[in-house]
């Protein structure tokens, strides 16, 4: 029986065509957008998921921040100081290293090719904290560090940009009219969600403080190395402390610095990656609401269409079951068509975002998402089926066989 | 030994607005035997459509009693009277009333889709009524692609595949020209003599030769109940 209905819906389907596409038009939208979203959502977990392991679980950012509101405008003077950073060390008995960061665009120039490179001061501990290191040649020692040696070591994308030879190691690039010698290439990484990650210059955290002066201290931050990624909540509290005395800050007074772990950074895309889903689920529910009114008002249209049909089947003994399951059958069918084609459409955008997207890590569907698709579009189905069903199986015989 | 249909006192009556109400029956009695052919006749808004709903089971009574085959049809309640409608009724229509997407042999097959039997038994039965109704060779085209005669054929195949007690055939030549339509009443005689019941629900007198037995409606009343002797052999 329940073979029969179906073999009858799509054959009333099927001889509806073009109307049958048009109703569940809705729910093919709404099918469509749970599924692109989804893999979208999914795709930008992996590659943020991907950069924080990167970067490593332990470790910790520090930066001058200016809390919102009356309180954070009483504070005056915003800064981190490398004293902050080397209390930091000394204090918390959690972490293990930290080095300063800081950072200005500059022109750079090799020969006749010049750009703008963010030129980024840090200390030799860098590699370690950020779990990153060079291809060739070497990175800074403690020597270039407190003689303030004129050394930079450069991204993989500034070799091919400013047309350096393959070992660019021992070249001379002009910063802001300071010669500095090439003595390392850091390993290349490409791009994450267009921002290019190759293209930069470092150069020892001294030799930054002479080249900028004490405005470094403005724009400086620290990368902190907890022990490990067990401890590292630790030892963002015990940052969190050791600077509000440093700061001589009050117990009511918001701190005028911000310490971020990957796992808070990790939190707040979670956050964000709910939000859009939320708003998602939101479109789509409506867009699920207009194709389901679209399906009851066509399985209306249908009902009163068929009403010598109907009349015809009780005739010959089909009981009111038997018509409430064809036509529910049908709405179910007919609804569940679009969410097949929605979720075609859904793995056909998913999967041509994933392609447009550099770096991203393929294209993928969760079991849940196939699953909730199907559940929806056959849910919307029965709810909206139900009452042009419940018409139809109601219908007097001897008047729907006599309707004009 | 009590007959196939033996009807009561029936009457009915339809409320049509609030003070107009309309006696359809205005108590009728009827006792019809197995393997008779009999003409229901009269006018329009004689009661002749409604007695054929009461004796095709698609409505029942206001007052008054019809058994079926020994079963009280008047209390039953439509699921029931679906049920019955499926084993012992077959209903040939004036405008066949076949399914236009549906091929011949799922056209027939479709009472026997609402007594639950499996697929590949209720394909051989269809196909067998329509080797009986002659259209052995049709067995696959649409309504469509039929003419009129094979169009009824196809619903005379519908109405004998259930095996019922009694063909219910509701003016079933009026859609069809003079020629075709003898055709079918050979047809219905040829079953009337292989054992079938039929109940012929006609305004033509033409049609009622056929029959072994005419009664006639009035005003919803019997006026009229004899033997055709010249046929009724």
């Amino acid at each position: 029986m329940l073979i029969e209905n179906l073999l009858m819906a799509l054959k009333a389907i099927w001889a509806n065509k073009m109307r049958s596409m048009l109703t569940t038009l809705g729910i093919v939208i709404g099918t469509a957008a749970v599924i692109a979203v989804v893999s979208i959502v999914q795709g930008f977990s992996q590659v943020i998921t991907n950069e924080v392991q990167n970067l490593g679980a332990n470790t910790i950012i520090v930066q001058p921040f200016r809390p919102p509101g009356k309180e954070g405008d009483k504070l005056g003077k915003i800064v981190l100081t490398w004293e902050d950073g080397q209390a930091v060390m000394r204090t918390c008995p959690s972490v293990s290293v930290a080095t300063p960061v800081v950072q200005d665009f500059l022109e750079v120039k090799f020969g006749e090719e010049r750009s703008q490179y963010p030129v980024i001061g840090v200390q030799p501990v860098f590699q370690d904290v950020r779990n990153y290191y060079v291809d060739q040649g070497r990175f800074f020692s403690a020597l270039d560090e407190t003689s303030r040696t004129n050394a930079c070591v450069i991204g993989h994308g500034v070799l091919t940009e400013l047309k350096l030879p393959q070992d660019p190691i021992g070249r001379d690039l002009l910063l802001a009219g300071r010669t500095c010698n090439i003595i390392g290439v850091m390993e290349p990484k490409g791009e994450i969600l267009g921002q290019e990650l190759d293209k930069f210059v470092m150069i020892p955290f001294g030799t930054a403080v002479s080249l900028w002066g004490h405005t470094v201290e403005e724009n400086t931050h620290f990368l902190v190395r907890a022990s490990s990624p067990e401890i590292v909540d630790q030892a963002a509290d015990e940052i969190e402390n050791t600077l509000r005395v440093r700061h001589h800050l009050r117990s009511d007074q918001p701190s005028d610095f911000k310490v971020s772990t990957q796992k808070e950074f990790l939190k707040s895309f979670t956050k964000f990656a709910n939000g859009v889903t939320y708003v998602v689920a939101g479109v789509v529910s409506i867009a699920l609401l207009v194709g389901g009114i679209g399906i009851m008002n066509i399985m209306l249209v249908s009902v009163t269409e068929r009403t010598r049909e109907i009349g015809l089947r009780k005739a010959v003994g089909a009981r009111r079951s038997h018509i409430l399951a064809q036509f529910v059958i049908e709405a179910i069918t007919l609804a569940l068509v679009g969410g097949i084609i929605g979720i075609a459409m859904g793995i056909a955008v998913g999967a041509i975002a994933a392609k447009l997207i550099p770096n991203w890590p393929g294209f993928f569907i969760p079991v849940w998402a196939l699953a909730l698709a199907f559940g929806f579009s056959s849910a919307v189905g029965l709810f909206f089926g139900i009452y042009p069903a419940a018409k139809a199986s109601r219908l007097d015989p001897i008047e729907s066989l006599r309707y004009e | 030994m009590s007959a196939l249909i033996d009807i009561r006192d029936v009457t009915k009556t339809y409320e049509m607005g609030a003070e107009t109400i309309v006696h359809a029956l205005a108590g009728v009695s009827l006792a019809i035997e197995g393997g008779d052919y009999v003409a229901i006749m009269g006018p329009s808004g004689s009661g002749k459509s409604t007695l054929m709903n009461l004796i095709g089971c698609l409505d029942t009574p206001s007052t008054g009693s019809y058994v079926l085959k020994g079963r009280e049809i008047a209390t039953m309640n439509d699921d029931e009277l679906a049920q019955i409608r499926n084993k012992e009724i077959g209903f040939i229509f004036q405008t066949f009333n076949l399914l236009p997407r549906a091929d011949a042999v799922q056209n027939v097959e479709l009472p026997l889709v609402y007594s639950g039997l499996p697929r590949r038994e209720r394909k051989a039965r269809a196909e067998k009524a329509l080797d009986a109704v002659g259209l052995g060779t049709r067995k696959h085209h649409r309504p469509n692609e039929m003419s009129g005669g094979q169009r009824q054929r196809v619903a005379i195949a519908r109405a004998l595949v259930n095996d019922p007690s009694i063909l219910l055939a509701d003016e079933p030549t009026g859609n069809l020209d003079s020629k075709t339509g003898e055709e079918i009443l050979a047809l219905m005689d040829e079953l009337h003599r292989g054992g079938n019941t039929i109940i012929l629900v006609t305004h033509e007198d033409e049609l009622a030769q056929h029959a072994a037995r005419v009664v006639r409606l009035k005003d919803g009343k019997i006026i009229s109940d004899v033997r055709n002797s010249v046929v009724g052999a």
